[in-house]
């Protein structure tokens, strides 16, 4: 066991602190400490982007980033992304125009896509197949995908 | 994965960083981002038994332009460079470093100093012919672009020297382009060719850079090509046949993605290519 590091960081609004292995990443603490397990982790080496969280506004890739990195930041987990009860109008849209199959990428696939339209409000196809070209989708052939980013993005879908 | 156990601390100055670092030697690892050396760890590649975090340390997050070159501060991350468009090819380059996801985390000194030749900056720092300011317990020294990469994740900074700012020559007049070639986007590069080209009044090449990413153990330039175009005509011709020399000198290493034989080849095709674009601008 190396070293334990004290780390105070709001996650989803809320100021959550703890006490965590140095090596601890962030995904594990946010899955394992705090029960937050709509983050995933797909391949643990930073290709997938199943794990994809927001830290202070930007999309990272929690399984990247030390739980220790991440003190005094604010973190949203797709859990968060949302107002209390109510879908954000990215799920919507996922939910509307099919952009998921097992599901398993689109907690990911949503924190990355919020990202890429805050970037670029109104994104074409071939800019939203870029923006999210760190997050891999085994089943769609991410086509849904783009159709719900992009109904998103023209707030085509009722939140 | 989890990394080997490891001891953390998060300096606030940079003097303090530096003591860090010398009192642990060898073992003791700076961490920028994260973003090169976090997934070694995992694989256990590396097991440095202490990193020093320089999060909280000030002064090192800037970009700004200082008459003829741009100040970048050491914790300048990828996406910074991106949204920074006036920096030129720099920007254009780390745009396309592997996914935002990566960009919003990676840094260029972190970048810099992991020494990875496939990395798409430290080529750009090569033709540019930019430097980086190194602190160090004997205070800050200038390391050249030409004298910062030594071999393979090998760079002239001893382990207790860190990187502070990244200093680029602003390129007003010169034209650019940064062509990668990859398996799957967010990859390393294959290949990856950095061109700038400053035409002159009649529309000839006054000047050419060409830096090769992951041509061989370091970052490259590839002189042969710049001397070919170099004072003469900017058209397709004159480009491709330029071109065909972007691969001489260099003994890139085969890999899983590419034979040798095959980088080589599109080096040439890759230097055309961004030689026409930097011949556009």
């Amino acid at each position: 066991m190396g070293a334990t590091v004290r780390i105070c960081v709001t996650v989803n609004g809320e100021r959550r602190e703890s006490e965590v292995e140095a090596r601890t990443l962030l995904v594990y603490w946010l899955r394992e400490e705090l029960g937050l397990t709509g983050t995933h982790v797909g391949c643990d080496t930073t290709n997938c982007g199943a794990c994809t969280v927001h830290m202070n506004g930007e999309s990272v890739k929690s399984c990247t980033v030390l739980a220790a990195q991440a003190d005094g930041a604010e973190v949203t987990t797709i859990e968060g992304l949302a107002p209390e009860g109510g879908l954000h109008p990215l799920q919507d849209a996922f939910w509307e125009k099919h952009g998921l199959q097992c599901g398993f990428c689109t907690p990911g696939m949503i924190m990355a896509a919020a990202d890429l339209l805050q970037r670029n409000p109104n994104p074409t196809d071939d800019e939203i197949r870029h923006g999210l070209e760190g997050n891999l989708c085994r089943c769609t052939g991410y086509h849904n995908i783009v159709k719900a980013v992009k109904a998103a993005a023209a707030n085509e879908v009722p939140a | 994965m989890i990394t080997a156990p490891f001891d953390y601390e998060t300096p606030e100055t940079l003097d303090e960083a530096v003591r860090m670092l010398h009192e642990n030697g060898e073992d003791a690892k700076l961490l920028a981002g994260g973003h090169s050396l976090l997934p070694l760890m995992k694989l256990r590649l590396a097991a440095p038994t202490l990193l020093v975090d320089l999060r909280l340390v000030p002064g090192l997050h800037h970009i700004q332009r200082e008459n003829g070159s741009w100040r970048i501060g050491a914790l300048a991350r990828h996406a910074d460079l991106q949204d920074t468009p006036e920096l030129g090819v720099a920007s254009a380059a780390a745009k396309q470093i592997a996914d935002q996801q990566v960009r919003n985390r990676g840094t260029i000194g972190g970048s810099l100093a992991h020494g990875d030749p496939a990395s798409d900056l430290p080529a750009v720092l090569v033709a540019l012919e930019g430097e980086v300011s190194a602190q160090g317990r004997n205070g800050l020294r200038t390391i050249p672009a030409g004298e910062l990469f030594q071999d393979y994740l090998t760079t002239a900074l001893a382990h207790d020297e860190v990187i502070t700012e990244v200093r680029l020559p602003a390129t007003d007049g010169w034209g650019y382009g940064y062509e990668k070639f990859t398996r799957r986007a967010e990859d390393w590069a294959m290949v990856g060719v950095c061109a700038l080209v400053k035409k002159g009044a009649d529309g000839s090449c006054e000047d050419v850079r060409v830096g090769l990413t992951n041509m061989g153990s370091t970052p490259l330039r590839a002189t042969a090509a710049e001397q070919a175009l170099r004072g003469g005509s900017l058209d397709g011709d004159s480009i491709a046949s330029a071109a065909e020399h972007a691969a001489e000198g260099t003994d890139p290493p085969g890999d899983l993605n590419a034979t040798p034989d095959y980088k080589r080849h599109l080096a040439r095709v890759l230097t055309r290519r961004a030689l026409v674009a930097a011949a556009q601008a």
